[in-house]
């Protein structure tokens, strides 16, 4: 896809040994207890256990019957029944002591044990014992840390991370982290450099380093030499962006659930709809993941017509040739044939959807306020979009770039924005606007803290002319400085020459050319400049906590040196993936990305909002 | 933490401790044997399984932690959070006795981290008379590591703050809370938020830890629990309640409207629900209502209003009007709302007396808010028919918008009046052949192209 691709990029680490490894431990704990019984299983659970485990497997370890946690009276014809309750999340923990002392109220008294993965959390059971449950359930965990979601995707699987560290500081999360990256360092280290930006990033490199230190390392060759640490509260900008590389566009309508998709009868063009796994092994859909949108067609088109050039070959067959065909040929061509019609079919009804909300005109607004540009006109645009009750989300994603772009809507935009929201979506988002609030997605301007309006527009129209320059030489970075939170002019932005997207010169290809995004262009620097060294600017605009250290062992230039682990903390979207995997491709380096979950703009909202009952 | 460690111990008995011992023994074998496993170093890294799942899980799991002695991998620490005074008040461990069961302990949390929690409640028993004093910070190591530990010895003020303070610096959520679960047992309310407001972590670790058991009750949230008010009365009612907390000005104002609005939609949902019952009014007839309007935002109320009361007096409740003046509403949303429910309902006269304005002379205009191009666009979305969408399109002051938005709806008068008006010869003659033939289009240009005089 791009021009200079290095063709000498290391070979990925195999990560298939994480899910091994997960399975084999849950295995060892139903192993634990003998005799048939039933699992509960939480429903964030079900999708990653379906990753490593399938029924068979649990059958053959006496488990009788499965559940999805309801949080009701259990009906069950085990006598011992095991609950297997992974509370993942642990989001509706509280909720487990009425199944048990309804279960008691019944007269019945069964054996429960509660799994918690990834871990357990003190918290829980001193709920158990303050119910004076806690002799009558017992608990165990699971350490299912990571889940390889691709060969270069390692999910964390924890998208209330966000929301428990940004939103409410609650930091027990961070332990985990540090255990994920630790099981990492262990399978695949030693690493020999770490980066990082972010009070959660440090806090996560400590608790592994503790970690490692704790335990003994044994000597082996490295299969992963660099890691990088990222915050998601570092680059808030690029996951509120509409996605509009493939996979990307994909998650954002679609909605990607651990690595698998359901495509809705709308795509597959009958009357059901079916659940694909998105990933490398999809050979069509491998080819065209990372590319922009507007590139897919022509690309589906082609491959549609090679297909029907290998398809006419027969006609000209004798019973021989055909033969050979049919046995060697026939089964390949029939599966590429499935899976290009249904990304074709998946990409007519994305240009639907998209074309039906104005896609077009919603772009020009957010790439206006990445510029700065015309910011009165987003306004109103905004204010059209609440006033005529478009979806909630994507007005709240819109405001949120407004005051991340601005540093804050001015007190009297504020007010009558927040009206008209919660006129239109309901008063009761008084709540995620206090969420917002504290986040610091959505502000106010405080009076006297910050440049005015015309000054920064000033500031941002004379940085962006120097953008341009910028690009030239790699040392120089130029900063949107734009009052309390200050967005880099990472983002370089370049409107002025058409860019081909069919040949992207940049990670701004993710982004239709219009700018780069910011988490993936601190990677490619600190990277390129083996530390922070020269970005001081940026990362005191980015409130510092940048670090990077050297372990003892480093200076051994092999391949593994060329594969890097990006670590995102809060989550991170799958254009970020592809913009890594471009760089990747330019540098000749392997990406790894490590996420404590795939986020997109709509979740990442979504884990803003307190008014479900 | 004592308490929880005596409840476990109450269960036990004698046979239970000959159990426990039994399954401690059969631990050793196991660590031995692993050992020795270990020795061989023949791990193999290709995934194949071998042997049991038991010995697998062991495989991977001892392959992990390690085994060999190697360590010459370190990574220097780094300065991660404004660091707390420490203070090395005595928790040393001097005494004799104390090796001794430090010894003792060590060698049983070998067991113990390979045996995991599953014996957890049996080795216990075996050293409930070792349990001594560790510091906070060994404390906090353990409690991270998952090892026994207690809180019980941490009874003066000082050391509970120390070792919070040791549960903040070491980074771990999980254990910040647990401790600050000890601390809410132990201390008394005032005592605990005094020390608490200094402590920000800490303190947002434990507002967080109250929200999940549902006893925070801070004052947006004590609004959010109206949602869990079923009943809309009660719910009513709570919002009144709601009314006299002391929010900022512009909350406040919010929370004033979520009660005026709900109590308007109880009086209007039951008025409508009796009306569409009893068949008296057409519209309701016509358009059944699909949902109750309880509980929904102020704009959707206001078209609710538009659709089903348009025209009634300012007076009434229900009245758009009316709810236009009470909540604010202003003049662009009160259009565009107002101009989606009259489209849904096909009443284009309504939608036109919308933009018609008199002037003192008594002429008509047009006049919006907001650009006609949206206007169309908005009726166009609401299947409006081409002779009611051109009258908007030609309202359209910029000419190129005008004309791809005619094109764009397939407004065949718009386009040649406006390039007649512009006496664009070449580019009438260029639509005549995108027109059909016989259509009345094609003969109004050629007519138009005829004339003559224009030219």
């Amino acid at each position: 896809m791009a021009h200079s691709v290095r063709r000498d990029a290391p070979e990925l680490p195999d990560f298939s040994l994480l899910k091994r490894l997960a399975r084999d431990q849950l295995i060892y704990l139903l192993e634990q207890l003998p005799g048939r019984k039933d699992l509960f299983i939480e429903a964030d659970l079900m999708s990653p256990l379906d990753r490593i485990a399938n029924v068979t497997t649990l059958k053959q370890h006496d488990v009788d019957k499965l559940y999805k946690v309801e949080h009701k009276p259990i009906v069950s014809t085990s006598d011992q029944t095991v609950r297997g309750c992974f509370l993942y999340p642990l989001t509706n923990w509280f909720l487990f002591p009425d199944v048990v002392n309804a279960d008691k109220a019944f007269g019945r008294f069964r054996r429960y044990k509660i799994i918690f993965s990834p871990q357990k959390f003190y918290a829980c059971e001193n709920l158990l014992e303050e119910q004076g449950i806690f002799g009558d359930v017992t608990t165990d965990e699971w350490s299912f840390y990571l889940l390889p979601l691709d060969d270069d995707i390692i999910s964390l699987e924890l998208p209330e991370f966000f929301r428990d560290y940004f939103l409410e500081g609650d930091q027990r999360w961070v332990r985990t982290a540090g255990s994920a990256l630790h099981l990492l360092h262990s399978v695949y280290g030693p690493f020999s450099k770490v980066y990082g930006i972010g009070r959660c990033s440090k806090m996560a490199y400590e608790s592994w380093r503790e970690q490692v230190e704790e335990g003994e390392q044994r000597a082996r060759q490295a299969e992963i030499g660099n890691v990088f640490l990222i915050d998601r509260d570092v680059d808030l900008v690029t996951p509120l962006c509409s996605q509009v590389v493939y996979e990307g566009l994909v998650d954002d309508i679609f909605r990607i659930k651990c690595g698998c998709v359901e495509f809705c009868p709308d795509v597959t063009s009958s009357d059901k709809s079916i659940k694909v796994m998105l990933n490398s092994q999809d050979k069509v859909f491998n080819e065209i993941r990372n590319e922009h949108f507007s590139q897919v067609f022509g690309f589906l088109s082609q491959k549609a017509r090679n297909l029907q050039t290998a398809y006419d070959k027969r006609s000209g067959m004798d019973i021989k040739q055909m033969k050979t065909f049919v046995s060697e040929e026939l089964k390949g061509l029939k599966q590429e044939h499935r899976l290009l019609s249904l990304h074709i079919g998946a990409s007519e009804s994305m240009m639907k959807k998209k074309t039906k909300q104005d896609f077009q005109e919603l772009l020009k607004t957010e790439h206006s306020l990445l510029e700065g540009f015309e910011i009165r006109e987003c306004i109103s645009y905004i204010e059209e979009h609440i006033n005529r009750q478009v979806s909630m989300v994507e007005s709240m994603r819109l405001l949120c770039l407004l005051s991340l772009t601005e540093n804050g809507l001015l007190p009297k935009d504020y007010r009558s924005l927040k009206n008209q929201f919660l006129q239109s979506y309901g008063i009761e988002h008084l709540l995620t606007f206090s969420n917002l609030k504290q986040l610091g997605l959505l502000v106010e301007q405080q009076p006297g803290e910050t440049l005015t309006v015309m000054e920064s527009r000033v500031g941002k129209l004379v940085n962006d002319k120097t953008a341009g320059q910028i690009q030239a030489g790699p040392n120089t970075v130029t900063v949107f400085n734009t009052g309390w939170v200050p967005i880099p002019l990472l983002y370089l932005i370049q409107s002025d020459e058409e860019y081909d997207l069919r040949v992207p010169r940049d990670m701004a290809y993710i982004f239709s050319g219009a700018y780069i995004p910011l988490s993936c262009k601190l990677i490619e620097q600190v990277l390129e400049r083996d530390g922070w060294t020269g970005l001081e600017e940026v990362t005191r605009m980015l409130n510092g906590h940048e670090f990077a250290v050297t372990g003892k062992t480093s200076g051994v230039k092999t391949d593994s040196q060329r594969i890097i682990l990006v670590m995102f903390l809060g989550g991170c979207t799958f254009s970020e993936i592809s913009a890594l995997r471009f760089l990747g491709r330019e540098k000749g380096l392997k990406f790894i990305v490590v996420t404590t979950a795939i986020t997109n703009s709509a979740r990442l909202l979504e884990s803003m909002l307190d008014n479900h009952a | 933490m004592w308490r929880e460690h005596k409840h476990v111990f109450s269960i036990s008995n004698v046979f239970k401790l000959k159990e426990s011992k039994r399954a401690v023994n059969s631990i050793r074998s196991l660590v031995e044997e692993e050992d020795e496993e270990d020795d061989v170093e023949k791990v193999s890294w290709s995934g194949e399984p071998v042997g049991s799942i038991s010995w697998s899980v062991k495989e991977t799991e001892s392959s992990i932690r390690s085994t060999g002695e190697v360590r010459d991998q370190s990574f220097p620490k780094i300065h991660t959070a404004p660091s707390l005074p420490k203070n090395s008040s005595g928790y040393s461990l001097s005494s004799l006795f104390k090796e001794h069961s430090e010894k003792l302990l060590t060698s049983l949390i070998l067991y113990l981290l390979d045996c995991r929690w599953s014996v957890h409640d049996d080795v216990i028993l075996l050293w409930q008379d070792y349990v001594s004093d560790w510091t906070p910070e060994e404390t906090v190591k353990r409690m991270q590591q998952g090892k026994v530990y207690s809180l019980e010895k941490f009874r003066s003020l000082q050391d509970k703050l120390l070792l919070l303070d040791e549960a903040v610096n070491a980074h771990d959520g999980n254990v910040i809370t647990a401790v600050l679960i000890y601390l809410k047992k132990s201390l008394s309310k005032e005592i605990l938020f005094r020390e608490l407001i200094t402590r920000e972590i800490a303190l947002r670790h434990y507002i967080h830890y109250l929200k999940e058991i549902g006893e925070q009750k801070l004052l947006l949230m004590q609004y959010r629990d109206h949602l869990n008010v079923r009943d809309e009365n009660k719910r009513r009612d709570f919002l009144k309640n709601c009314l006299s907390f002391p929010f900022s000005p512009d909350d406040a104002t919010h929370v004033q409207d979520h009660y005026t609005l709900l109590e308007r939609q109880i009086i209007i949902e039951a008025n409508d629900k009796q009306v569409e019952s009893s068949g008296q009014a057409d519209i309701f007839k016509k358009y059944p209502r699909k949902a109750s309007i309880l509980n929904m935002p102020i704009i959707t109320t206001l078209y609710y209003s538009c659709f089903y009361h348009y025209g009634e007096s300012d007076g009434t409740f229900s009245s758009p009007a009316n709810i236009r003046k009470t909540f604010r509403i202003s003049d662009k949303q009160f259009l565009l709302t107002c101009l989606g429910a009259r489209a849904k309902l096909k009443a284009w006269f309504d939608v036109d007396a919308l933009f018609t304005t008199k002037n003192w002379l008594g002429y008509t205009k047009k006049r919006s808010p907001i650009g006609f191009h949206r206007i169309v666009d908005i009726l166009q979305k609401n299947n409006a028919p081409v002779q009611v969408l051109q009258d908007y399109v030609n309202l359209v002051e910029d000419v190129e918008q005008k004309i791809s938005l005619a094109q764009k709806y397939k407004c065949h008068d718009v386009i040649i009046n406006t390039y007649r008006d512009l006496k664009d010869r070449q580019q009438l003659i260029v639509y005549r052949g995108k027109v059909e033939r016989s259509s009345s289009e094609y003969r109004k240009i050629e007519e138009i192209l005829s004339n003559s005089v224009r030219w």
